[in-house]
This record gives structure tokens, C-alpha cells and sequence, in this order.
């Protein structure tokens, strides 16, 4: 039997999958990243894409899109703790505005930027969305 | 019989009033359900980012972050979550009593508070009291999305970075079971030390490979971390806010059904009263002929 590692994959609002693994890879933020069992301890950022695990024992690979994130890599243990939307700083920044604009009752003239990040992330997360679904197209064909 | 007409009506708004509270004891009754099977959803993951920060904050004690650093407490900010809608017995009423009595202690030190509020009665409760709101998020329906509360959470993780606040304390009611819910209030940043027993264990461990970097990485997930918590919180509060309007709802209810019990009893007094007087004013009209 060909050896494994435990994956989790972990949301706020959920538990995604957990499971055995003989190969996991993930859109980190300098590249995508196979990872097989026994990898050196890792850390790092996810960027939105689709994240793949291969449970082994001939069983078909399991796919997952995740809008962001992080994964913890251990030899024997990965886990991918994932965002449930869509997150980037500018973003992040217009939803803590959003929130002080709603206690000041008041209009903020910063739409204008705001909408460009929203727009900009959107428009990342969707790219990615299509890709994940082109590949799960070319492997049922 | 003008009297037992009147109480007839009333009989008649209380069993209406009754079918109200009945209805939504079933619904709080399934919406509590949920609401649970979602707090125990959302547990791994907080664990498992404590696991890693545990792991990052002792692999670099060199790096103190300043949610892991404590400094002296000059102002505190609240995050304060409530529910948006009420008839739910004195669940908010409860957490805002306990937490006035904190505010007023501090503001007796003369130590500034802030407020972050979250749920239309906290919103409410705290513009007729007053005190520096920095920000609100309200509307956020039975189910909770985290994306609805980074914002509120960044603007006071912003001010505790800024030095507005020293340190930042979470108000919510705990789940404990469906008949319990605890008023809580717990501090949210600068985050509890790892115990000696954790530090211990940790102490010979292997380091992890960074990218891009330490520094940013726990960064990310700190922020992560901290706003898992706060929706765990609010997710805990929308349990409790379910469960605690069955309850209420249940003795409405109740009330109603001994209410209506009483009143039936009095119309029926009235009605026997009223045939009793028309016969005896029939027996003697005829004995009078």
C-alpha cells in the first residue's frame, strides 16, 4: 500500500473533507504545490483556485475550490484551513469602512476604489472558478 | 349576557394570540436545531488555526506580534453581539446588564471603552445609552456568514494596532444548553499565553518553511483566527437566541392556555347566572298571574 497523509480541510462555517490522502495540491501563493506524505513542515497563503486530493486506493481524485486560505504542512498531516469568500486586503479594508460608514450613518465618496478591489477579486475568484471547471471537464472526458 | 359576550372576545384574542406564540415556538424550536448543528461545524477550524499559531508563536519568540503582546490597558473595545430581533425573554437584556456594570467600572478608572456592535438590539440599546460606536453590522439572518463580519472586526483590530485600544474584549451569550445561556465576557486580543505544559512539548519541535514569511503568514492567520472566534460567537449567540425564544415562547404560551382555562370559567359563571335569573323571572311572572 502506497503511504498516505491526513488531510483536513477546514472552514469557519465547516468541515470540508478529512480523510487520507496520497497526494494533495494546492494554489499557494508562489505557485502551485504538490504535496505527497512526508513533505518538510510548510506554511503558507493559498490563492483562490482548486484544491485536489488524491485519497488513494484507486479512488477517484476529489476536488475542491477554495477562495483563499491557508495550509499547514506536517510529514504525516496537512491541513488546509479555507476561507469561505472572497478575501484581499483592499477588500478587507472596504468591508472595515463599510462597517464604520453603517455606525457614522454617513456616505463615504471612496466607492470609487472600493469597487475597483471588489471588482479586481471578483474577477480573480472567477477566473479561477472557470479553470477549476475546465479541468474537471478534461477528466471526464 | 352583555358580560359574557365581552369575555367571550377576549376568550377569542388570547386563543389568537396563543396560535402566534405556538407557531413560533415550533419554528425557534427548528431553527434552534440548526442553529446548533452550525456552532459545532464551525469548532475544527478554530482549533486547528490555535494548534498552528501555538506552533508559530513558540518556533519564533523572537517575533512578538502585538496580538500576542501585552501592554498597559488605557481603553478597552467591545465587541458586543446581539441578536436583531426580540421576544426572546431577557437574553439581550441580560448580556447588556452585565456589561453596563463592566463599562461603568472602567469608566470609574477613567479608561476609555469603544463599542463594535453586531445585531439590531445592541444597535439599539446602545443609542439610547450612549458611547463611542466604531462600528456595526446588523441583518445578519439565521445564518451567519464570516465575510459579513470581517469588517466590523478589522475596525477594531485596526484600533487596537493604532493604540486606540489596548485591548479588545468579546460579549455574547454562550450556549450551555437549551434551557442556559451565559451572559459572557471574555478578552479577544491580546490572545491567552500558551500554558507551561504546551511550551514544554513544543520545545524541541521542527520549524516550518514560511512563504512568503514568518512575519505576514502568522499575520494572516492571526486576523484569520481572531475573526473565527468572533463568528463562533456570534453562531453561539444565534443558538442561544433561538433556544431562549422556544423557552419564552413556551411560557407565553402556557400562560395563554391557564388564561383561557380561568376565563372560560368565568363565562360560564356568567352564562349559568344569567339562565338561572331567567327562570326565576319566568317562575315568578307565572306565579304572579
Amino acid at each position: 500500500m502506497a503511504m498516505t497523509v491526513h488531510v483536513d480541510i477546514v472552514s469557519a462555517e465547516g468541515e470540508l473533507y478529512s480523510g487520507q490522502g496520497e497526494m494533495i495540491y494546492a494554489p499557494a501563493v508562489m505557485g502551485e504545490i504538490g504535496i505527497a506524505p512526508r513533505h518538510a513542515p510548510l506554511v503558507t497563503r493559498l490563492k483562490p483556485g482548486d484544491v485536489r486530493v488524491a485519497p488513494g486506493g484507486g479512488k477517484p481524485m476529489e476536488h475542491f475550490y477554495v477562495s483563499g486560505g491557508i495550509i499547514e504542512v506536517q510529514p504525516f498531516r496537512v491541513t488546509i484551513m479555507a476561507d469561505t469568500g472572497v478575501r484581499a486586503a483592499d477588500l478587507d479594508e472596504a468591508a472595515a469602512l463599510e462597517a464604520k460608514k453603517r455606525a457614522e450613518e454617513a456616505l463615504a465618496n471612496k466607492t470609487g476604489e472600493m469597487e475597483v478591489a471588489r471588482a479586481q477579486a471578483e474577477l480573480a475568484e472567477a477566473v479561477a472558478q472557470l479553470q477549476t471547471i475546465e479541468k474537471l471537464r478534461k477528466m471526464k472526458k | 349576557m352583555a358580560g359574557a359576550k365581552e369575555i367571550r372576545t377576549q376568550i377569542g384574542s388570547i386563543k389568537n394570540t396563543q396560535k402566534i406564540t405556538r407557531a413560533m415556538e415550533m419554528v425557534a424550536a427548528a431553527k434552534m436545531r440548526k442553529a446548533q448543528d452550525r456552532m459545532l461545524a464551525s469548532r475544527p477550524y478554530a482549533e486547528k488555526m490555535r494548534q498552528v499559531i501555538g506552533h508559530l508563536s513558540l518556533a519564533h519568540p523572537e517575533q512578538k506580534h502585538p496580538f500576542l503582546e501585552r501592554r498597559e490597558v488605557k481603553a478597552v473595545g467591545y465587541i458586543i453581539i446581539s441578536s436583531d430581533r426580540g421576544l426572546c425573554g431577557g437574553l439581550n437584556n441580560n448580556l447588556f446588564r452585565a456589561l453596563v456594570k463592566e463599562v461603568k467600572a472602567l469608566q470609574e478608572e477613567e479608561k476609555g471603552v469603544k463599542f463594535c456592535l453586531v445585531g439590531n438590539k445592541a444597535v439599539a440599546f446602545f443609542s439610547r445609552v450612549g458611547g463611542q460606536v466604531l462600528a456595526q453590522a446588523t441583518q445578519l439572518g439565521d445564518v451567519p456568514h464570516v465575510e459579513d463580519l470581517v469588517g466590523t472586526v478589522k475596525v477594531m483590530l485596526d484600533a487596537y494596532l493604532d493604540g486606540e485600544v489596548d485591548e479588545i474584549r468579546i460579549a455574547y451569550n454562550r450556549f450551555v444548553n437549551t434551557m442556559t445561556q451565559d451572559p459572557t465576557v471574555e478578552r479577544l486580543v491580546p490572545l491567552p499565553e500558551p500554558s507551561e505544559e504546551e511550551r514544554e512539548k513544543l520545545k524541541h519541535h521542527w520549524d516550518y518553511i514560511y512563504e512568503p514569511d514568518a512575519r505576514e503568514v502568522l499575520e494572516d492567520l492571526l486576523a484569520r483566527y481572531i475573526e473565527s472566534l468572533v463568528y463562533q460567537s456570534v453562531v453561539e449567540n444565534g443558538a442561544c437566541e433561538q433556544s431562549a425564544r422556544m423557552v419564552a415562547m413556551k411560557a407565553a404560551s402556557d400562560n395563554a392556555g391557564s388564561l383561557i382555562d380561568e376565563l372560560e370559567l368565568v363565562y360560564n359563571k356568567a352564562r349559568q347566572a344569567a339562565i338561572t335569573q331567567e327562570i326565576s323571572e319566568i317562575v315568578s311572572g307565572a306565579a304572579a298571574v
